[in-house]
């Protein structure tokens, strides 16, 4: 525990979060994993967009960008791009990163560019008191959506798999030990890795639809999660309303960075006598 | 001359900016700016540096903000609807003092109106297009070879300032091949930005109240720093009170104003004793100075201010020539922007005539000619 706890900016606590809220509980996974992998925390950048889950950052002790609204793998990409060394890790939440950011997200995901994304998904837009996500279910209520959501959710997962991410898990923040794991391999995963931590808005998500408290949002989660290993087996009806948590695909794929440094090792072999500056190259004369 | 080469402004940009520096290029393709992109994907692996295509401009500045907080001089090139998608995060550079270039290469507006036609109608957005107040830099290229001069220069004062400069360049101006001698890289001066000693007792947001320029750490060197586009005070992190962010707001505007006598850059023509002055910049000051001197030729006492830096405008010196002056024309490709700075500057002390223009043609010198034999009669 204190290992982990070396990753917060203690001063800066208490966070912002509502009590019952799994922001909290996945920054916790986060710092754990780092501690359990002994990562030198000199060494990291945790990027944000904007949005409740975004806050987190502030409270970590590392090298952290809280960015505008979407844009936080946009940034994070140039960060990772500029610096491969550094373990870049993005902060996102549902609206954040599939609405606004959606574009981001695929074509980072696209890249394979090594970055770890964490998708706090609470199905709402908590910041701004409770409008309606690309995340939040059919038929359930938001602010905006005051009979009922008639759009269709984002399967993360699915979008991450589709777009090229090489590493894709889900958990929720009742089960906190296999989200923990999951943001480890999603650390050591050399590629764009996505971890969907579904977790409960009770504030505004839970409140509106009448789902209860902290505690009747976990029972929530405990109810409709169901491991991936477990789900394989099972009848499809019986999985109905469910969700499947677990890791979702690990699949090695060359890497944004990585390939680009090879190409920068390659050009920089034909033009080794290149001083920089202006251009001197024969295949550049006008 | 070992250094001359013909080239075209969008070239000239590239190149100087590979002299002051750049190591990080992100951007859109968009026409009439694509060779700058395109210059840059060549040339920057050979240095070591980082070309990326990014899925749309506004993740582009926001992948150059990134490289650039690693400690890496970074930049975009965009024109007229890729410089409006920037706008917010042209803010978050203001606001987290987070050094960029942003060559905007103009083009006709509004939305995507006629992208390989001439226009100057950015002038605003250069200096208004994101919220809030916000500190900003605009440097105006009149030609190729200013192109390569002002980029080192704009990149120059980003990193002295950490504030975001935009060249504004236009049509004419990138594609136009003129020849130019560059200068040897050993003369040419290059900035970089003050960074801090050692983390311990870093605060980032610490500086002189009245304009002071904080010191900058780069990401992965230690310091562990916080970063926000949120209002915050000298550690970085957020804050609630008023009058912190307002000290903030102030001390980010008094930068570029303190700044503005060291930074100014205008070139004039005959304007000792000149009844008519003519303020033009970029494309529209090629056929000015045209049209000054054929003035002159014809007896009228005509004289050129050409601002090289149009934000903040280089004040003091325009007031005093435009002193002396009977009539101002203010000839630019766009219904009235720049005219709207010379009016508030030359208060009333002389006529201002706007020479608008919105054809997509470059001024015939005789067109400005005429304005100034116009008022001469």
């Amino acid at each position: 525990m204190s290992d982990s706890l070396n990753y917060f900016r203690q001063n800066r606590l208490p966070h912002i979060w509502c009590p019952g809220c799994g922001h909290g509980t996945v920054t916790g996974a986060l710092t754990r994993a780092l501690a359990k992998l002994g990562i030198d925390k000199n060494n990291v950048a945790v990027v944000s967009g904007i949005g409740c889950s975004s806050r987190a950052p502030g409270y970590l002790d590392f090298d952290t960008l809280h960015t505008a609204h979407g844009r936080a793998l946009a940034f994070a990409t140039g960060i990772k791009l500029s610096r491969p060394d550094l373990k870049v890790i993005v902060m996102t939440g549902d609206g954040d990163c599939t609405a606004i950011g959606g574009n981001h997200f695929i074509h980072a995901a696209r890249r394979n560019i090594d970055i770890t994304t964490i998708v706090m998904n609470n199905s709402i837009y908590g910041m701004t008191s409770g409008q309606y996500s690309p995340m939040t279910p059919t038929g359930l209520l938001g602010t905006t959506a005051p009979y009922g959501n008639i759009e269709r959710p984002f399967d993360l997962t699915k979008l991450a798999i589709a777009s090229g991410a090489t590493y894709v898990g889900r958990s929720t923040s009742y089960h906190v030990q296999l989200l923990g794991e999951l943001i480890e391999k999603a650390l050591l995963n050399k590629g764009f890795s996505v971890v969907e931590a579904v977790v409960g808005c009770p504030t505004y998500f839970g409140r509106k639809n009448k789902l209860g408290g902290a505690v009747e949002m976990f029972e929530w989660q405990k109810d409709h999660a169901v491991n991936a290993k477990a789900a394989a087996v099972m009848a499809p009806e019986k999985l109905e309303g469910k969700f499947l948590i677990g890791e979702l695909y690990n699949q090695a794929a060359p890497e944004f960075t990585a390939e680009y440094a090879a190409l920068v090792d390659g050009v920089r072999r034909k033009y080794d006598n290149f001083q920089g500056g202006v251009r001197e190259c024969a295949q550049n004369s006008d | 001359m070992p250094n001359a080469k013909l080239m075209q402004g969008n070239e000239a940009c590239t190149l100087g900016a590979l002299a002051a520096g750049l190591k990080f290029y992100a951007g859109y393709p968009i026409t009439p700016s694509t060779e700058i992109a395109e210059m840059c994907a060549e040339e920057l692996p050979k240095i070591g540096g980082k070309f990326i295509q990014m899925e749309d401009e506004i993740g582009s500045i926001a992948a150059i903000i990134g490289a650039s907080l690693t400690g890496r001089k970074s930049m975009t090139a965009t024109s007229g609807p890729g410089f409006s998608l920037m706008q917010e995060l042209v803010g978050y550079s203001s606001i987290t003092e987070v050094p960029i270039v942003i060559i905007n290469v103009q083009r006709v507006g509004p939305s995507t109106g006629m992208p390989t036609s001439l226009a100057q109608g950015d002038v605003m957005q250069a200096r208004w297009g994101t919220h809030g107040d916000h500190p900003v830099v605009v440097l105006a290229p009149g030609n190729v070879k200013e192109c390569f001069e002002l980029t080192v220069k704009a990149f120059n004062i980003a990193e002295e300032y950490r504030v975001p400069v935009i060249v504004l360049t236009d049509e004419v101006i990138g594609h136009m091949r003129e020849k130019v001698v560059l200068p040897d890289q050993r003369q040419i001066v290059v900035s970089n930005r003050a960074a801090p000693s050692t983390p311990a007792g870093y605060l980032p947001y610490k500086a002189d109240q009245d304009g002071g320029v904080p010191l900058m750490a780069p990401f992965g060197a230690g310091y562990r720093w916080h970063v926000t586009g949120l209002s915050h005070d000298e550690t970085g992190f957020p804050t609630n009170k008023g009058e912190v962010a307002g000290n903030l707001i102030t001390r980010l505007m008094r930068k570029v104003e303190k700044a503005e006598p060291i930074i100014r850059d205008y070139a004039t023509e005959a304007t000792d004793d000149c009844d008519v002055l003519v303020v033009a910049f970029g494309s529209s000051a090629m056929s000015a100075t045209s049209a000054v001197r054929q003035a002159r030729a014809k007896g009228v006492k005509a004289g050129l201010f050409r601002p090289k830096t149009i934000w903040p405008f280089p004040e003091e010196p325009l007031k005093e020539i435009a002193s002396r002056a009977k009539r101002v024309i203010v000839p630019e490709m766009n219904l009235g922007q720049l005219v709207l700075e010379i009016e508030r500057l030359v208060a009333g002390k002389a006529p201002v005539e706007r020479l608008g223009k919105v054809n997509c043609e470059l001024f015939r010198p005789e067109e400005i000619l005429a304005a100034i034999m116009g008022g001469s009669k």
